[in-house]
């Protein structure tokens, strides 16, 4: 398992390079001159050459992705053009409003996802499990951002338990964390009850039916864990676009954190923290998928006794 | 089991053949989908999208009702005249959504050709050829891929700046990725059928097979996602205008509404409902569709 461990993390590193270099190269074509944006008014001939200088951008294109590389190894995401103060303090100052987002809306999704596949997975024909499908498919349609707005309106302007913007506390955490899972809350559902549906018609589960096994016991041990795999596989798939969602749930909610940040970045052409942003975000969902994986070798036998020489 | 239920349906195998030998498979597609009434449902919903924003300049006056500012008539809940209210300067959030419609399906249909195009060209060579050119494409698209489509539409978005053009591009590239994956893996699955082969062996190129045997035979699988990304294209070109760096006003666009709508919903909730739903119910009909067409493509799938 250690290996296995090893083994993705070294796969890691080469994609992370690549990103990093891709988003770089997009950055390092954006037409305009940056010391124009960071010395605004006070732009002069002089000036400008040299900032090129004491930044590096006179370099060729190489040089300064190596250095930038080099850097950022080392924790250094370089100097903000607007506040001119490090990236890395922005970013360490924001990341965490983002994460408490994402880490609400995945909580939301399968704590509420899951089980309701499961339960609609084993009773396919009930009351519930019909309603369950309405909402999955009126679910996966629903922009984030306009289910952001109507719930604003609703608890509120109109209700008013909840708060509509900012991130004091745990009551305003709620309403972004519904409105950024609610699309993956319903991917995850469909998968779950399809793929429950799927399981309990296998022989397997007519064998423990036979043998006596109560429906419980039955639905706990032997359905659940065969049933999770295409499961979380659509919650690793859905990591990404979480991260992605986070920009628009942080837009509607005023919330500042990294998303946010990332358009401010972009509207004041502030190359440094974009870059810093993209890099990131890209870095959490390599991470995520990394420990998808990881789970998935843990669930599945059959990973898991090629890393551990058959023992597992 | 689902295969092994619709044999089980005809007693003798010479019945079976006799209710589908006569049909041709598109015929057969045809029917399928139409058993299926949500694909239908959302066939219709969304021809009627395309309609209505073909015949946009008959259905309203775009100058007049959906650009011009009308500031004694600003705010107006939806009433007879306005069915869906006025805007904060006192646009016709109808005429307005009509309008937008022709945005969103130019560039999600235009998005999501550019992405098949590149995409395709990408996943049919690394599907055909197999081996190292699979491995060096593939690599590469999977570094993209860890980015968020969003983000990486953003990235391109904010280096080259937000027309119409630049975004439809930004959006077919961040799906590039994803198409070269899909026309991958379809391509493998029929290049090793037997008139790949015998296409080879009376002398084809490999273009030719690819273009002429290989692509056509997987044309199912593809249009489903093209259906699918195009209802994701259009959730995308309304995100990048609902923060500011997508469409811009006075443009109508769906999401720029719902971005400028913001400011005045406490009072005026009806402000945000009709361009979110504009969105909405496009996304659904296009996700149904494609559902559908799954299904009636690869009844094997079906649940």
């Amino acid at each position: 398992m250690i290996k296995y461990v090893v083994k993705r993390l070294l796969e890691m590193i080469p994609i992370i390079f690549a990103l990093t270099f891709v988003v770089f190269t997009i950055m390092y074509f954006t037409p305009g001159d940056p010391t124009a944006v960071i010395l605004g008014n006070e732009y002069t001939e002089e000036a400008s050459m040299r900032i090129k200088q004491e930044l590096g951008l006179d370099k060729p294109f190489f040089v300064q992705f190596v250095r930038y590389v080099g850097n950022l190894i080392r924790g250094d995401f370089g100097m903000s053009y607007i506040t001119r103060a490090p990236v890395s303090e922005q970013l360490i100052g924001r990341f965490p409003n983002t994460f408490k987002v994402v880490a609400g809306a995945m909580l939301f999704c399968v704590a509420l996802g899951v089980p309701i596949g499961v339960f609609s997975g084993t009773k396919p024909y009930s009351l519930l499990s019909n309603i369950t499908m309405v909402i999955g498919l009126l679910g996966v349609s629903l922009p984030i951002f306009w289910l952001g707005l109507l719930l604003i309106l609703l608890f509120s302007v109109k209700l008013g338990w909840l708060p509509s913007s900012g991130i004091e506390g745990f009551s305003s955490l709620i309403l972004p964390s519904i409105a950024l899972g609610a699309n993956y809350m319903a991917n995850i559902m469909r998968t779950t009850r399809s793929s429950m549906l799927e399981v309990i018609r296998q022989d397997y589960i007519r064998t423990a039916k036979a043998k006596g096994v109560s429906q419980r016991n039955i639905v706990r041990k032997h359905a659940l864990r065969n049933a999770m795999m295409p499961t979380i596989t659509v919650i690793g798939m859905n990591i990404g676009a979480l991260l992605g969602g986070v920009v628009l749930t942080e837009t509607v909610f005023s919330i500042p954190g990294t998303g946010r940040l990332l358009v401010e970045s972009i509207n004041n052409r502030d190359t440094p923290s974009v870059l810093g942003c993209l890099v990131i975000m890209a870095v959490c969902v390599a991470v995520s998928n990394l420990i998808v994986d990881l789970i998935y070798a843990y669930i599945d036998p059959q990973i898991k006794s090629q890393y551990s020489g058959g023992r597992g | 089991m689902t295969e092994t239920n619709a044999v089980r349906k005809y007693s003798t195998k010479k019945e079976f053949f006799k209710e589908y030998k006569k049909k041709s498979r598109l015929q057969e597609i045809w029917r399928m989908f139409l058993k299926n009434k949500l694909a239908v449902i959302g066939l219709v919903i969304f021809v009627i999208i395309v309609l209505t924003a073909i015949m946009a300049p008959l259905i309203s006056d775009y100058e007049n009702d959906a650009i011009k500012m009308n500031v004694s008539e600003r705010l107006t809940p939806p009433n007879s005249q306005h069915i869906f209210g006025t805007d904060e300067i006192g646009r016709d959030i109808f005429a307005r959504i009509v309008h937008g419609a022709r945005i969103s399906l130019l560039v999600g249909l235009s998005s999501v050709i550019i992405a098949l195009f590149i995409g395709g060209i990408f996943g049919a060579v690394a599907g055909f050829f197999g081996g190292k050119v699979d491995g060096i494409i593939m690599r590469s698209m999977d570094v993209f891929l860890c980015l968020p489509d969003v983000l990486l539409a953003l990235a391109i978005v904010a280096a080259f700046g937000t027309s119409l053009v630049n975004m439809t591009i930004a959006i077919g590239l961040s799906f590039t990725p994803k198409f070269s994956r899909v026309v991958r893996s379809a391509v493998m699955t029929v290049r090793d059928i037997e008139y790949v082969e015998a296409a080879r062996a009376i002398g084809a190129t490999n273009s030719r097979i690819i273009l002429q045997h290989v692509l056509i035979n997987c044309i199912g699988p593809i249009i489903v996602q093209v259906t699918l990304y195009v209802a994701n294209a259009i959730l995308t070109i309304s995100a990048l205008s609902f923060i500011g760096l997508g469409i811009k006003a006075p443009t109508p666009e769906w999401g720029n509404m719902l971005a400028s709508g913001r400011a005045f919903m406490r009072d005026n909730a009806y402000i945000v409902m009709a361009p979110g739903f504009a969105i909405f119910i496009t996304i659904l009909s296009l996700n149904l569709l494609g559902d559908g067409l799954r299904d009636a493509l690869d009844p094997r799938l079906k649940q």
